[in-house]
């Protein structure tokens, strides 16, 4: 028994100290020494400051910016420390009205668009912080976001296109479009930062 | 389903396939004491660990001493987990200054990633010190996989062994599995998720300031040295509250393959050290198969129900004709004279850069493995998609399965195959060699039906009692939340319906309580099988032996399978998936 009690003491400590210890200080070292970039969550730089990071969708709300999906993270969507999804079910009441509203929201915001909506602009996302929409999410807005700066929409289709990630190696995930990435890119065509949001 | 999407299905599987026999060789290799290029480097650390503890690594032990020192460490790992959690307020590395969980959650929390269950009644960025996550999580994430690869390994023992008194050596079993097998894979498994974009520092949080004037606070940490071994281990406890679907615990397309196949990789490949314990190798390949054909039926089936989406989606989001149309769909679809629209995917709680069928995928493997990591919120995937995952995780989690607790999982459902097709041809059962008797099947039954025990009980009792004010969805869905809960604690899955407000006593209780059923009332009495069947004098294999290997069996295996999983669970999933399933066809909203 006493030997029992020592040998599972004693096991547990120095398992702990290589697995705990050792393990995530040479993970973290090395991922520090060769990919610092990434092993800091990726942020973007615009003029020196941090904008965001590019794997974290932001709550764009402004007409000339393009809008992500909805989100339940934290109180008001996209907050990027209270991560989660909405978790209603298929028979949700809330989970209707809730469709309906985006729904009405983004016909209004958006009235050149008459084609079915994309599905991922009236779901919310599982992490409440998909930086990414569907091409088609992001089609649906170029209208809206052309008139807002009063650029051709053919300037701001061309700039949309030219932010369409397809699948990787052509394999893997789905085809779709940085909201934060595509948006600096507009602040940076438009010389400036979006006015009058 | 796209061509796309069946290729990718094929790359998965075919990846799978040709990497588990060679690592399923070397587990074995190096759990029987075998060399390899990795003890220059470790070797000392395994002998200091052996000295210190006063560990005789050539002892060989009976299946009862087996089994006391597995109980021992496994006391030890939840007393350093439960006292990390109920101190981490005062304890260092929290930067957050989180403070302590109540003793319930710091209970529940401990129990379940003790018993590589992962269930987290908490969202990790909002509760969990670092300390927290690398001591008492992470810690717990190598051990109890590398504890269920020592069980695994000692049941695979006792059916190689012929008239023998042990089935290994816990500690030595323990210590190798850790080093040889884990740490190994965990070092550049990690640098490979941060090369696609997964955080990995001491850090907290970073500010920033939108575009748009508004700051963001951006949680990071430790994340990648945790969610490879998470994966590997088939825990499944996230970093963060979203788990695999936040972007910075699943970056890319890619780190999520990677994942998945990091999910399948130790289960599938402990398949093939029994092989090569029992020196069967199309042995082997007949289970890989049926857990293989299993998975494959049910990452179809979900995809398929996912990319259906639900009527009330494909009314929302149909084409206009120039107004908005506000008329709300009315409660009684009948009454709605519109033709009925195209389906739309299901997209409500999946990322898109997963898409539908990643994200079906990872709930496929991630229910049957016992992982229990989502790339995708389970509340909100439709009826019957949802209701695969539960009966994944119903059918014992044995399709892969958890590190090692897969295989002994399967283990006892081949010794319940056999007999029954013993009884049906009327001669008495062996497998491999070795006579199945009464005792055998007695302990296989038992360890069939502990787990089912607390998943129906306490779902039952949850329904009429502490349950319904606990829900995230009503009506039908609400049952099958707690089904859910149940189920993912009993079979040590650890996923939820995370509509659920699970962190209550009554819940932490309860579920700490089906976590520990489900983890022993298996594990120990596979290791008296194992026990009884290492002392047995083998029999010859001839060709009147029933034979374990090829079509037959693996069809009888798979009937066995199912027909025990439908039998046990289908009342219980009549009452929620499916019930709602023809709700959600009528239109009806709760």
């Amino acid at each position: 028994m006493l030997t029992l009690v020592r040998q599972s003491l004693v096991v547990t400590l120095l398992l702990a100290a290589v697995l705990c210890g050792a393990y995530p200080v040479l993970v973290t070292g090395a991922a520090q020494a060769l990919l610092p970039h990434k092993a800091n969550g990726s942020p973007v730089l615009v003029d020196g400051r941090v904008a965001g990071s590019e794997l974290i969708g932001q709550n764009f709300t402004g007409a000339g910016y393009f809008h992500g999906r909805p989100s339940a993270a934290g109180d008001g969507g996209y907050d990027a420390s209270a991560s989660g999804g909405s978790n209603l079910g298929p028979t949700s009441r809330a989970l209707a009205d809730r469709m309906r509203t985006d729904v009405a929201a983004l016909r209004a915001e958006n009235p050149d668009w008459t084609a079915p909506l994309p599905a991922d602009m009236v779901t919310a996302s599982a992490s409440g912080l998909d930086p990414h929409v569907s091409p088609q999410g992001v089609a649906m807005q170029v209208a809206r976001v052309a008139a807002a700066r009063g650029l051709p929409v053919n300037t701001v289709a061309a700039l949309v296109d030219a932010h369409v990630e397809g699948p990787e190696l052509g394999l893997l995930g789905e085809p779709r479009v940085n909201v934060l990435r595509l948006n600096l890119a507009l602040d940076a065509l438009a010389g400036g930062r979006a006015e009058g949001n | 389903m796209t061509p796309r999407d069946y290729l990718q299905l094929a790359l998965f599987l075919g990846i799978l396939a040709a990497v588990s026999p060679p690592l399923g060789r070397y587990i074995h290799h190096v759990l029987e004491g075998g060399r390899t290029w990795l003890h220059p480097l470790l070797g000392p650390v395994e002998r200091l660990i052996y000295t210190a503890g006063g560990v005789d690594p050539d002892r060989d032990h009976p299946w009862q001493r087996y089994a006391a020192c597995l109980l021992g460490f496994t006391l030890a790992g939840f007393c350093l987990t439960f006292g990390v959690l109920l101190f981490q307020d005062v304890l260092p590395l929290n930067p957050q200054h989180f403070p302590a969980p109540s003793w319930d959650l710091a209970l529940n929390t401990a129990v379940s990633f003790v018993t590589n269950t992962n269930w987290q009644a908490y969202g990790g960025e909002t509760a969990m010190s670092h300390l927290s996550q690398m001591v008492a999580l992470t810690y717990q994430n190598f051990v109890s996989a590398a504890v269920g690869m020592a069980a695994c390994m000692a049941v695979a023992r006792g059916i190689a062994r012929a008239e023998a008194q042990g089935i290994g050596n816990f500690w030595t079993d323990l210590v190798r599995a850790t080093l040889y097998v884990l740490l190994p894979l965990c070092v550049p498994g990690a640098l490979l998720l941060v090369g696609q974009g997964m955080v990995q520092t001491f850090a907290a949080s970073f500010a920033a300031v939108t575009p748009e004037g508004a700051i963001q606070t951006i949680a990071v940490g430790p994340v990648a040295s945790q969610v490879i071994i998470k994966m590997l281990g088939t825990n499944g406890g996230g970093f963060f509250n979203a788990n695999a679907a936040h972007p910075f615990e699943n970056p890319t397309a890619v780190a999520d393959f990677i994942q998945m196949l990091a999910i399948f990789l130790l289960p599938g490949s402990l398949v093939f050290t029994l092989g090569a314990a029992v020196r069967r190798p199309r042995h082997a390949w007949t289970v890989w198969g049926v857990m293989a054909a299993v998975f494959l039926a049910g990452a179809l089936l979900t995809a398929h129900f996912e990319y259906r989406g639900t009527p009330a989606m494909a009314q929302a989001v149909a084409a206009t004709s120039g107004s908005p149309s506000a008329s709300a769909p009315a409660p009684a679809a009948a009454s709605v004279p519109a033709p009925i629209p195209a389906p739309v995917p299901n997209m409500e709680g999946k990322e898109v850069r997963f898409g539908v069928f990643a994200s079906s995928l990872f709930a496929t493997v991630t229910t049957d493995a016992s992982c229990g990591a989502v790339n995708a919120m389970h509340d909100s995937l439709t009826p019957l998609g949802g209701l695969v995952t539960l009966l994944n995780m119903q059918l014992g989690e044995i399709i892969f399965g958890g590190v090692g607790s897969g295989l002994y999982g399967m283990v006892l459902f081949v010794i319940l195959t056999v007999f029954l097709a013993g009884l049906m041809v009327g001669r008495t059962p062996d497998y491999l060699g070795k006579r199945i008797e009464g005792r055998e099947v007695t302990l296989a039954v038992a360890a069939l039906l502990l787990p089912a025990l607390p998943l129906l009980g306490f779902t039952a009792l949850a329904a009429v009692g502490w349950g319904p004010t606990a829900l995230g969805n009503a009506g039908a869905h609400g049952f099958s939340e707690l089904l859910y809960a149940y189920t993912s604690s009993a079979q040590n899955n650890g996923s939820a319906f995370a509509g659920l407000a699970a962190n209550s006593p009554v819940f932490n209780l309860t579920t700490a309580a089906a976590m520990l059923i489900g983890r022993f009332g298996v594990m120990l009495p596979m290791l008296a099988v194992a026990g009884s069947l290492a002392a047995r004098r083998p029999r010859p294999v001839t060709d009147a032996s029933f034979p374990v290997e090829g079509a037959t069996f693996a069809l009888l295996l798979t009937s066995v399978i199912l027909i025990v999983g439908a039998l046990t669970y289908l009342p219980a999933l009549s009452l929620g998936p499916i019930v709602e399933h023809l709700q959600m066809l009528e239109g009806r909203l709760y």
